[in-house]
């Protein structure tokens, strides 16, 4: 089992020189990780943005927003927003959460940074290509902005762009020509960034890895990211010809996601023989994956922040990689849960039941493996555990009602109402969130030498805690008694005794986002006044800490790869250096671990 | 500080599950026949989900307390019966209870979609657009004309692109803007779109079904309480979907024959 795996080669290139090359155009995967990272702050707090504008007025719908006329002169007359500005709003909050926030944080920008580090290679074997990833997916990030400012606006047919809405042209509404473009090749360039750095991701992990380092003495990070890398690979490749196929439907005369005889403000329009369902299975295939490709790496991130805290290893390191390795799999079997009610053979619902119900097996593993490291530990509570507890609970809630959306029976009383909404934001984006969160105060010191203030961060930690419940949980109640998603206005009788809850929900989700400027402050102010980071500020044992500098060098070990001899979780042992053992320190302990 | 996270998990699990414990928050009361096996599943996954909420969010509470704490000289030891005891547990546990779920839920839904519609049942077609469903009646003929979609215009009020000049079937069709039918009689429901993804959706009736352009789908269902309902559209169709709504008529027999008679009338 402890075979040994050698570099490729080493040394690929050397210390940048010159500015561009060292911040811009850089190789050093280091770099490409913090720009990344960069970019999903960035698009988290325009995605933010968006979302108070929308509970604004989801709450008070003729509200007056002051200024937002500025943002868009026929979007929102005399500040109050229109239907069509409220969709498109939505779309982009969506797009930017989904693919620029989620994706990008957890996976490409931890991944970038913390990956080869933690294998102990000096940088992943295709810089060039790591550097290309990352400006191809700015690319696309600056067509998706883009679209607010050309023609009549982004689209606003959601994140999810079903056909014949998004592929008819601007006659089906405002966003509907230029902005269905945009969006495609956006996220067609995205999906050649995520390609590009997935096989950074697979080829670094296989090929790169130091000597010592066996595939079992991984850190669960490193499992996270290569297993999403794999999912990845495959789920990319069908979202980015999808796309291809929707800018084609629009610029070339093609109709591939648009039937025959569809009359379109009395015009019948002039396509034929397309399919809107394709879309759907295509957009799904991917989209199904894309919510583990989200979650996986935070699960990875907050096993790793955890367990240095809890001071002892997990209960078992390999039940949780082959759970993972199995919500993988099962991932491209239970995409069909979106589509119960879309009008596909209804056998097929009960086909994509079963694996939808069957994946909460692994995905209670996992959980279960959590719960029971924290019994017998010795739990140390700071910002990043603190975080990292709150994603299980995040995981916890946002997974139970997905016992509900699995059965297609429920689904017809559940599908498209804010209950869905609710599960989506409480499993994928607040956990995922945390994760990030979680990583940030854990590595924040690796990644910029100095700390973190915990005063701080204990703060974001409590005001988040507590608002994501208070916002995302009412909202599985509404969506219980009917209230249907994608309104900008609760129009049908039943629905106006919703509008109470959603004032409720607003406030929360002000008060919640405004304490997201603590953790901006936090992360500006420790950049360049923070206490200087010790050389292992969390006593932890796997390779990053073993660098020569926090941040490493440009080529991370200063010369000399290590060498490793231990799983990478030797905790609650007795050792030289106190209850733990560096996976680089060739000092002979008794393991704790139930394998290896 | 850990024992105050710990508490807060506890009691913000406890106060999420109150409202639903009291159906403060509920589906509508269901008025189909076949929606009690769908109620019956909706209560029994939520006892599930909720019992598996609540233990494991009390338990995460508890390690929190309990371990951020631990008392002097205790050490680091494994959860009794270690990783593969959890493994075999959850296989067993959440393995039967999702299987029974998914059987169970299965049968439930093959009620609705497996069964062909009764030879008495009553055809009423629906047709949505951007942003309003129309529905037509056969009229005495018990024929539906053929739809032109070139001759579809609202303007002149012809909503399904019936040409009633030469079509003897589509003499006698009735096109309304509201749907009524008569109480416990079964109806076909024929769908179809005329431009972009829109679903029919009546919460009280537990039907919910997306209409796909360019395909012609098709439910049954029989509404066993008279009143007023209404049916939403839940898939983004544009600008006014938030608006796309109508009625939902369910009437007695009598009173039923009564409308039909006044909207042919009307046309």
């Amino acid at each position: 089992m402890h075979e040994m795996a050698s570099q490729a080669h080493v040394a690929h290139h050397g210390p940048p020189t010159s500015f561009i090359r060292k911040y811009i155009f850089s190789l050093d995967h280091k770099v490409i990780g913090k720009q990344y990272y960069g970019l999903a702050f960035i698009s988290v707090l325009i995605g933010m943005f968006l979302s108070w504008l929308m509970r604004v007025h989801l709450g008070w719908t003729n509200a007056k927003i002051p200024g937002l006329h500025l943002l868009s002169p026929s979007g929102a007359p005399g500040d109050v927003m229109t239907p069509e500005y409220y969709l498109q709003l939505m779309t982009m909050h969506a797009t930017l959460m989904v693919f620029f926030v989620l994706t990008t944080a957890p996976f490409a920008a931890f991944g970038n940074y913390f990956l080869p580090i933690q294998v102990g290679a000096e940088d992943m074997p295709f810089p060039h290509f790591n550097m290309m990833s990352f400006w191809v997916t700015f690319a696309g990030f600056l067509a998706l902005i883009a679209s607010f400012f050309v023609g009549d606006g982004p689209t606003l047919g959601g994140w999810t762009q079903y056909a014949p809405l998004s592929a008819v042209g601007s006659v089906a509404g405002p966003g509907e020509g230029m902005g269905v473009v945009l969006w495609a090749i956006s996220i067609g360039l995205f999906c050649v960034g995520q390609l590009l750095g997935a096989l950074n991701f697979i080829t670094t992990t296989l090929d790169m890895r130091t000597k010592g380092m066996s595939l079992w003495r991984m850190p669960m990070t490193v499992w996270g990211w290569f297993i999403t890398s794999v999912m990845g690979l495959t789920a990319f490749a069908v979202l980015m010809p999808a796309c291809i196929l929707l800018i084609l439907d629009h610029v070339a005369g093609t109709s591939f996601f648009v039937p025959s005889n569809l009359v379109i403000n009395d015009q019948l329009q002039p396509h034929s023989g397309g399919s809107t369902l394709l879309w759907q299975h295509l957009f799904w295939f991917f989209g199904h994956p894309e919510v583990y490709i989200a979650i996986v790496p935070g699960m990875g991130i907050v096993s790793h922040v955890l367990i240095p805290n809890l001071r002892r290893p997990l209960l078992s390191h390999r039940v949780l990689i082959y759970s993972f390795g199995a919500l993988a799999v099962l991932s491209y079997m239970v995409y069909g849960h979106h589509m119960f009610v879309s009008g596909m053979n209804p056998v097929s619902s009960i086909a994509f039941s079963f694996p939808t119900l069957i994946i909460t097996i692994p995905s209670t593993i996992i959980v279960l493996i959590w719960l029971a490291s924290l019994y017998g530990s010795r739990l140390r509570i700071n910002s990043a555990s603190l975080f990292a507890l709150g994603f299980i609970s995040m995981f916890i809630t946002g997974g139970v009602s997905g016992f509900f959306l699995a059965q297609p029976s429920l689904d017809i009383m559940l599908h498209a109402t804010y209950f869905v909404v609710g599960h989506f934001h409480m499993v994928m984006a607040v956990a995922a969130m945390f994760g990030i969160f979680a990583g940030t105060y854990f590595w924040f010191p690796k990644m910029f030498g100095r700390m973190m203030d915990e005063r701080l961060g204990k703060l974001h930690f409590w005001l988040t805690f507590v608002g994501a419940y208070a916002i995302f949980m009412p909202f599985h109640y509404l969506g219980l008694a009917g209230n249907i998603r994608r309104y900008q206005a609760f129009a049908p009788d039943y629905m106006q005794r919703f509008i109470p809850v959603h004032q409720f929900i607003t406030i929360a989700a002000l008060i919640t986002g405004a304490a997201q400027l603590i953790f901006v402050y936090n992360l500006v102010y420790s950049r360049y006044r923070g206490a200087p980071a010790p050389e292992n500020p969390w006593e932890a044992t796997s390779l990053e800490w073993s660098t020569p500098s926090s941040p490493p060098p440009f080529d991370n070990f200063g010369g000399q790869l290590p060498v490793v001899y231990h799983d990478p979780y030797q905790y609650g042992i007795e050792s030289s250096t106190g209850d733990y053992v560096m996976q680089t320190s060739p000092e002979q302990i008794k393991s704790v671990r139930d394998e290896a | 500080m850990a024992r105050l996270v710990a508490v807060t998990i506890v009691v913000i699990a406890i106060l999420s599950a109150i409202p639903i414990i009291r159906h403060t928050w509920w589906t509508a009361p269901d008025i189909s026949t076949h929606g009690q096996a769908i109620d019956e599943q909706m209560s029994e996954t939520m006892a599930e989900a909720g019992i598996s909420f609540l233990i494991s969010q009390i338990l995460l509470g508890y390690f929190i307390w309990r371990f951020s704490k631990p008392k002097p000289g205790e050490p680091i030891r494994n959860f009794p019966g270690g990783a593969m005891g959890l493994v075999i547990a959850a296989f067993l546990l959440v393995g039967t209870e999702v299987l029974a779920l998914g059987a169970f839920g299965a049968k439930a839904w093959a009620n609705v979609y497996f069964t062909p519609p009764g030879a008495d049942a009553m055809p009423v077609q629906v047709q949505a657009g951007q942003f309003a469903f129309y529905f037509r009646y056969p009229g005495p003929d018990g024929k539906f004309g053929p739809i032109h979609p070139d001759m579809v215009n609202e303007s002149n009020q012809n909503f399904y692109g019936l040409d009633q000049t030469h079509d003897a079937d589509s003499k006698d069709d009735i096109v309304t803007a509201e749907m009524a039918i008569p109480v416990n009689h079964e109806i076909h429901l024929l769908m179809h779109s005329k431009d972009v993804g829109h679903a029919f959706f009546v919460p009280e009736l537990r039907v919910h079904q997306d209409f796909v352009p360019g395909l012609d789908l098709s439910l049954h269902f029989t509404a066993t309480k008279i009143g007023r309902y209404e049916i939403v559209c839940t898939q983004l169709c544009g600008l006014g979907h938030y608006n796309m709504k109508a009625y939902l008529s369910v009437m007695s027999q009598e009173d039923f024959d009564k409308w039909l008679k006044q909207q042919a009338a009307n046309q």
